[in-house]
Protein backbone atom coordinates (compact mmCIF):
# COMPACT_ATOMS: atom_id res chain seq x y z
CA UNK A 1 0.00 0.00 0.00
CA UNK A 2 1.29 3.41 -0.89
CA UNK A 3 2.15 5.79 1.93
CA UNK A 4 -0.51 8.29 0.86
CA UNK A 5 -3.22 5.65 1.18
CA UNK A 6 -2.12 4.24 4.54
CA UNK A 7 -2.16 7.68 6.15
CA UNK A 8 -5.96 7.59 6.50
CA UNK A 9 -7.50 4.57 8.26
CA UNK A 10 -9.50 2.45 5.78
CA UNK A 11 -12.92 3.25 7.28
CA UNK A 12 -12.48 7.00 6.79
CA UNK A 13 -12.54 8.99 3.56
CA UNK A 14 -10.29 11.87 4.57
CA UNK A 15 -7.82 12.82 7.30
CA UNK A 16 -10.20 15.61 8.28
CA UNK A 17 -13.08 13.18 8.83
CA UNK A 18 -10.85 10.79 10.80
CA UNK A 19 -9.62 13.64 12.97
CA UNK A 20 -13.17 14.89 13.69
CA UNK A 21 -14.30 11.38 14.67
CA UNK A 22 -11.30 10.91 17.00
CA UNK A 23 -11.84 14.27 18.65
CA UNK A 24 -15.54 13.63 19.19
CA UNK A 25 -14.82 10.18 20.63
CA UNK A 26 -12.45 11.71 23.18
CA UNK A 27 -14.99 14.37 24.16
CA UNK A 28 -17.67 11.67 24.62
CA UNK A 29 -15.29 9.82 26.96
CA UNK A 30 -14.59 13.05 28.83
CA UNK A 31 -18.35 13.69 29.18
CA UNK A 32 -18.68 10.32 30.96
CA UNK A 33 -15.72 11.29 33.16
CA UNK A 34 -17.49 14.55 34.06
CA UNK A 35 -20.42 12.47 35.32
CA UNK A 36 -18.06 10.04 37.11
CA UNK A 37 -16.57 12.88 39.15
CA UNK A 38 -20.00 14.59 39.21
CA UNK A 39 -21.34 11.85 41.49
CA UNK A 40 -18.65 12.64 44.07
CA UNK A 41 -19.19 16.39 43.68
CA UNK A 42 -22.91 15.94 44.41
CA UNK A 43 -22.22 13.82 47.52
CA UNK A 44 -19.79 16.54 48.62
CA UNK A 45 -22.39 19.29 48.06
CA UNK A 46 -25.23 17.43 49.81
CA UNK A 47 -23.11 16.91 52.95
CA UNK A 48 -21.97 20.49 52.79
CA UNK A 49 -25.61 21.65 52.76
CA UNK A 50 -26.35 19.41 55.76
CA UNK A 51 -23.15 20.07 57.78
CA UNK A 52 -21.88 23.56 56.81
CA UNK A 53 -19.97 24.07 60.08
CA UNK A 54 -18.00 20.84 59.71
CA UNK A 55 -17.11 21.70 56.10
CA UNK A 56 -15.80 25.13 57.19
CA UNK A 57 -13.71 23.57 59.97
CA UNK A 58 -12.51 20.78 57.67
CA UNK A 59 -11.23 23.15 54.98
CA UNK A 60 -9.10 25.00 57.55
CA UNK A 61 -7.28 21.73 58.34
CA UNK A 62 -5.91 21.49 54.79
CA UNK A 63 -2.61 23.17 53.86
CA UNK A 64 -3.53 26.19 51.72
CA UNK A 65 0.08 26.94 50.64
CA UNK A 66 0.63 23.42 49.29
CA UNK A 67 -2.82 23.42 47.68
CA UNK A 68 -2.11 26.72 45.91
CA UNK A 69 1.35 25.53 44.83
CA UNK A 70 -0.15 22.35 43.40
CA UNK A 71 -2.80 24.29 41.49
CA UNK A 72 -0.09 26.47 39.92
CA UNK A 73 1.98 23.35 39.07
CA UNK A 74 -0.97 21.66 37.36
CA UNK A 75 -1.98 24.80 35.43
CA UNK A 76 1.64 25.07 34.30
CA UNK A 77 1.56 21.46 33.12
CA UNK A 78 -1.47 22.27 30.98
CA UNK A 79 0.51 25.08 29.36
CA UNK A 80 3.46 22.78 28.58
CA UNK A 81 1.06 20.12 27.22
CA UNK A 82 -0.47 22.75 24.91
CA UNK A 83 3.05 23.83 23.86
CA UNK A 84 3.93 20.18 23.12
CA UNK A 85 0.93 19.94 20.78
CA UNK A 86 1.93 23.25 19.18
CA UNK A 87 5.41 21.82 18.51
CA UNK A 88 3.89 18.60 17.12
CA UNK A 89 1.81 20.62 14.65
CA UNK A 90 4.94 22.42 13.48
CA UNK A 91 6.88 19.16 13.31
CA UNK A 92 9.48 20.19 15.92
CA UNK A 93 10.25 16.74 17.30
CA UNK A 94 12.78 17.76 19.97
CA UNK A 95 10.68 20.66 21.27
CA UNK A 96 7.64 18.40 21.47
CA UNK A 97 9.47 15.68 23.41
CA UNK A 98 10.98 18.34 25.70
CA UNK A 99 7.56 19.79 26.58
CA UNK A 100 6.05 16.31 27.02
CA UNK A 101 8.79 15.46 29.52
CA UNK A 102 8.25 18.79 31.35
CA UNK A 103 4.51 18.01 31.48
CA UNK A 104 5.14 14.55 32.96
CA UNK A 105 7.63 16.06 35.47
CA UNK A 106 5.14 18.71 36.63
CA UNK A 107 2.50 15.97 37.02
CA UNK A 108 4.96 13.96 39.11
CA UNK A 109 5.78 17.05 41.21
CA UNK A 110 2.04 17.47 41.87
CA UNK A 111 1.82 13.85 43.05
CA UNK A 112 4.88 14.33 45.27
CA UNK A 113 3.35 17.37 46.99
CA UNK A 114 0.04 15.49 47.33
CA UNK A 115 1.86 12.51 48.84
CA UNK A 116 3.60 14.85 51.30
CA UNK A 117 0.20 16.29 52.27
CA UNK A 118 -1.22 12.76 52.74
CA UNK A 119 1.76 11.76 54.89
CA UNK A 120 1.38 14.92 56.97
CA UNK A 121 -2.33 14.14 57.55
CA UNK A 122 -1.31 10.60 58.58
CA UNK A 123 1.14 11.89 61.20
CA UNK A 124 -1.61 14.20 62.52
CA UNK A 125 -3.98 11.20 62.88
CA UNK A 126 -6.27 12.70 60.26
CA UNK A 127 -6.09 9.86 57.71
CA UNK A 128 -9.36 7.90 58.12
CA UNK A 129 -8.74 4.23 58.89
CA UNK A 130 -5.14 4.62 60.13
CA UNK A 131 -5.21 5.76 63.77
CA UNK A 132 -7.85 8.39 62.92
CA UNK A 133 -8.52 10.79 65.78
CA UNK A 134 -10.03 14.26 65.44
CA UNK A 135 -8.65 17.09 67.62
CA UNK A 136 -10.84 17.83 70.65
CA UNK A 137 -13.72 20.23 70.00
CA UNK A 138 -14.02 19.45 66.27
CA UNK A 139 -17.46 18.53 64.95
CA UNK A 140 -17.53 14.78 64.33
CA UNK A 141 -18.61 15.36 60.70
CA UNK A 142 -15.15 16.78 59.96
CA UNK A 143 -14.30 13.08 59.62
CA UNK A 144 -16.81 12.93 56.76
CA UNK A 145 -15.17 15.96 55.13
CA UNK A 146 -11.73 14.31 55.37
CA UNK A 147 -13.08 11.07 53.87
CA UNK A 148 -14.51 13.07 50.94
CA UNK A 149 -11.16 14.89 50.65
CA UNK A 150 -9.17 11.67 50.46
CA UNK A 151 -11.56 9.87 48.08
CA UNK A 152 -11.85 12.81 45.66
CA UNK A 153 -8.16 13.72 45.63
CA UNK A 154 -7.11 10.06 45.39
CA UNK A 155 -9.41 9.48 42.40
CA UNK A 156 -7.96 12.63 40.83
CA UNK A 157 -4.40 11.46 41.61
CA UNK A 158 -5.17 8.10 39.96
CA UNK A 159 -6.26 9.93 36.80
CA UNK A 160 -3.05 11.94 36.92
CA UNK A 161 -0.91 8.78 37.27
CA UNK A 162 -2.62 7.38 34.15
CA UNK A 163 -2.02 10.73 32.41
CA UNK A 164 1.69 10.76 33.28
CA UNK A 165 2.05 7.22 31.90
CA UNK A 166 0.31 8.21 28.65
CA UNK A 167 2.43 11.37 28.25
CA UNK A 168 5.64 9.35 28.75
CA UNK A 169 4.48 6.88 26.06
CA UNK A 170 3.87 9.88 23.77
CA UNK A 171 7.39 11.13 24.49
CA UNK A 172 8.89 7.73 23.50
CA UNK A 173 6.82 7.49 20.31
CA UNK A 174 7.50 11.14 19.54
CA UNK A 175 11.25 10.63 19.95
CA UNK A 176 11.08 7.75 17.47
CA UNK A 177 9.45 10.11 14.98
CA UNK A 178 5.99 8.53 14.93
CA UNK A 179 4.21 11.88 14.76
CA UNK A 180 4.16 14.24 11.79
CA UNK A 181 2.55 17.66 11.29
CA UNK A 182 -0.26 15.84 9.41
CA UNK A 183 -0.70 12.91 11.76
CA UNK A 184 -0.30 13.43 15.51
CA UNK A 185 -3.77 12.72 16.94
CA UNK A 186 -2.46 10.87 20.03
CA UNK A 187 -0.72 14.06 21.22
CA UNK A 188 -3.94 16.01 20.74
CA UNK A 189 -6.26 13.42 22.35
CA UNK A 190 -4.07 12.66 25.39
CA UNK A 191 -3.66 16.44 25.69
CA UNK A 192 -7.46 16.73 25.97
CA UNK A 193 -7.42 14.10 28.74
CA UNK A 194 -4.60 15.96 30.54
CA UNK A 195 -6.48 19.26 30.44
CA UNK A 196 -9.61 17.51 31.71
CA UNK A 197 -7.70 16.20 34.76
CA UNK A 198 -6.47 19.77 35.28
CA UNK A 199 -10.07 21.08 35.17
CA UNK A 200 -11.16 18.54 37.82
CA UNK A 201 -8.47 19.97 40.11
CA UNK A 202 -9.55 23.54 39.25
CA UNK A 203 -12.88 22.67 40.95
CA UNK A 204 -11.47 20.45 43.72
CA UNK A 205 -9.06 23.14 44.94
CA UNK A 206 -11.58 25.87 45.93
CA UNK A 207 -14.19 23.36 47.10
CA UNK A 208 -11.77 21.58 49.44
CA UNK A 209 -9.19 24.22 50.47
CA UNK A 210 -11.00 27.55 50.24
CA UNK A 211 -14.38 27.01 51.92
CA UNK A 212 -13.70 29.20 54.93
CA UNK A 213 -10.44 31.09 55.41
CA UNK A 214 -11.90 34.42 56.52
CA UNK B 1 -5.79 20.02 8.05
CA UNK B 2 -7.64 23.26 8.59
CA UNK B 3 -7.42 23.25 12.37
CA UNK B 4 -6.03 26.54 13.50
CA UNK B 5 -3.43 26.27 16.21
CA UNK B 6 -3.36 28.77 19.03
CA UNK B 7 -0.17 30.80 18.85
CA UNK B 8 2.42 30.46 21.61
CA UNK B 9 1.56 34.01 22.61
CA UNK B 10 -2.12 33.12 23.08
CA UNK B 11 -1.23 30.05 25.13
CA UNK B 12 1.06 32.02 27.45
CA UNK B 13 -1.56 34.76 27.90
CA UNK B 14 -4.15 32.08 28.74
CA UNK B 15 -1.75 30.66 31.36
CA UNK B 16 -1.13 34.13 32.85
CA UNK B 17 -4.90 34.66 32.99
CA UNK B 18 -5.23 31.38 34.90
CA UNK B 19 -2.54 32.49 37.37
CA UNK B 20 -4.30 35.82 37.97
CA UNK B 21 -7.58 33.99 38.64
CA UNK B 22 -5.78 31.59 41.01
CA UNK B 23 -4.32 34.52 42.98
CA UNK B 24 -7.74 36.20 42.96
CA UNK B 25 -9.57 33.15 44.32
CA UNK B 26 -6.99 32.49 47.07
CA UNK B 27 -6.96 36.18 48.08
CA UNK B 28 -10.77 36.33 47.89
CA UNK B 29 -11.13 33.39 50.25
CA UNK B 30 -9.70 35.52 53.08
CA UNK B 31 -12.43 38.15 52.64
CA UNK B 32 -15.64 37.42 54.47
CA UNK B 33 -18.42 37.71 51.89
CA UNK B 34 -20.74 35.50 53.92
CA UNK B 35 -23.10 33.30 51.95
CA UNK B 36 -21.52 34.37 48.64
CA UNK B 37 -18.21 32.63 49.41
CA UNK B 38 -19.05 29.40 47.60
CA UNK B 39 -20.64 31.22 44.66
CA UNK B 40 -17.57 33.42 44.12
CA UNK B 41 -15.23 30.40 44.38
CA UNK B 42 -17.27 28.37 41.87
CA UNK B 43 -17.66 31.28 39.42
CA UNK B 44 -13.87 31.81 39.39
CA UNK B 45 -13.38 28.03 38.92
CA UNK B 46 -15.80 28.05 35.96
CA UNK B 47 -13.89 30.97 34.43
CA UNK B 48 -10.62 29.02 34.79
CA UNK B 49 -12.20 25.88 33.29
CA UNK B 50 -13.49 27.91 30.31
CA UNK B 51 -10.00 29.36 29.67
CA UNK B 52 -8.54 25.83 29.69
CA UNK B 53 -11.26 24.47 27.39
CA UNK B 54 -11.26 27.34 24.90
CA UNK B 55 -7.50 27.89 24.56
CA UNK B 56 -5.77 24.66 25.67
CA UNK B 57 -8.43 22.16 24.53
CA UNK B 58 -8.99 24.15 21.32
CA UNK B 59 -12.75 24.42 21.54
CA UNK B 60 -12.17 27.80 19.89
CA UNK B 61 -11.23 26.16 16.60
CA UNK B 62 -13.34 23.04 17.14
CA UNK B 63 -16.39 22.13 15.08
CA UNK B 64 -19.97 22.38 16.31
CA UNK B 65 -20.29 18.67 17.04
CA UNK B 66 -17.43 18.95 19.55
CA UNK B 67 -19.14 21.92 21.18
CA UNK B 68 -22.40 19.93 21.37
CA UNK B 69 -20.72 16.93 23.03
CA UNK B 70 -18.80 19.11 25.51
CA UNK B 71 -21.98 21.07 26.24
CA UNK B 72 -23.97 17.84 26.74
CA UNK B 73 -21.47 16.69 29.39
CA UNK B 74 -22.00 19.85 31.40
CA UNK B 75 -25.77 19.81 30.80
CA UNK B 76 -26.00 16.29 32.27
CA UNK B 77 -23.81 17.36 35.17
CA UNK B 78 -26.12 20.30 35.87
CA UNK B 79 -29.15 17.93 35.92
CA UNK B 80 -27.31 15.72 38.43
CA UNK B 81 -26.35 18.62 40.69
CA UNK B 82 -29.48 20.81 40.45
CA UNK B 83 -32.01 18.02 41.06
CA UNK B 84 -29.99 16.43 43.89
CA UNK B 85 -29.26 19.69 45.69
CA UNK B 86 -32.79 21.01 45.04
CA UNK B 87 -34.11 17.97 46.89
CA UNK B 88 -31.92 18.45 49.96
CA UNK B 89 -32.34 22.23 50.14
CA UNK B 90 -36.16 22.03 50.04
CA UNK B 91 -36.32 19.16 52.55
CA UNK B 92 -35.16 21.54 55.28
CA UNK B 93 -37.88 24.06 54.40
CA UNK B 94 -40.58 21.41 54.54
CA UNK B 95 -39.54 19.92 57.92
CA UNK B 96 -42.48 19.86 60.38
CA UNK B 97 -42.54 22.63 62.97
CA UNK B 98 -41.95 21.12 66.44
Amino acid sequence: MAESQSLVAHHFSTLEQEHDAETMGMWVFLATEVLFFGGLFSVYTVYRVIFPGAWDAGSRILDLNLGTLNTAVLLGSSLTMALALHAARLGNRRTMVFFLLVTASLGTLFLGVKGFEYYHKYTEHLLPGLGFELPAGMPVQVGLFLRMYFVMTALHAFHLIVGIGLVLVLAVFGWRGKFTPLKHSPVELIGLYWHFVDIVWIFLFPLLYLIDRS
Amino acid sequence: MSHETSSVRTLIFAFLGLMVLLALTVWGSFINVGAWRATVAVVVAIAKALIVMIFFMHLKGGNRLTWAVAGAGFFWLSILLVLTIGDFVTRVALAPVP
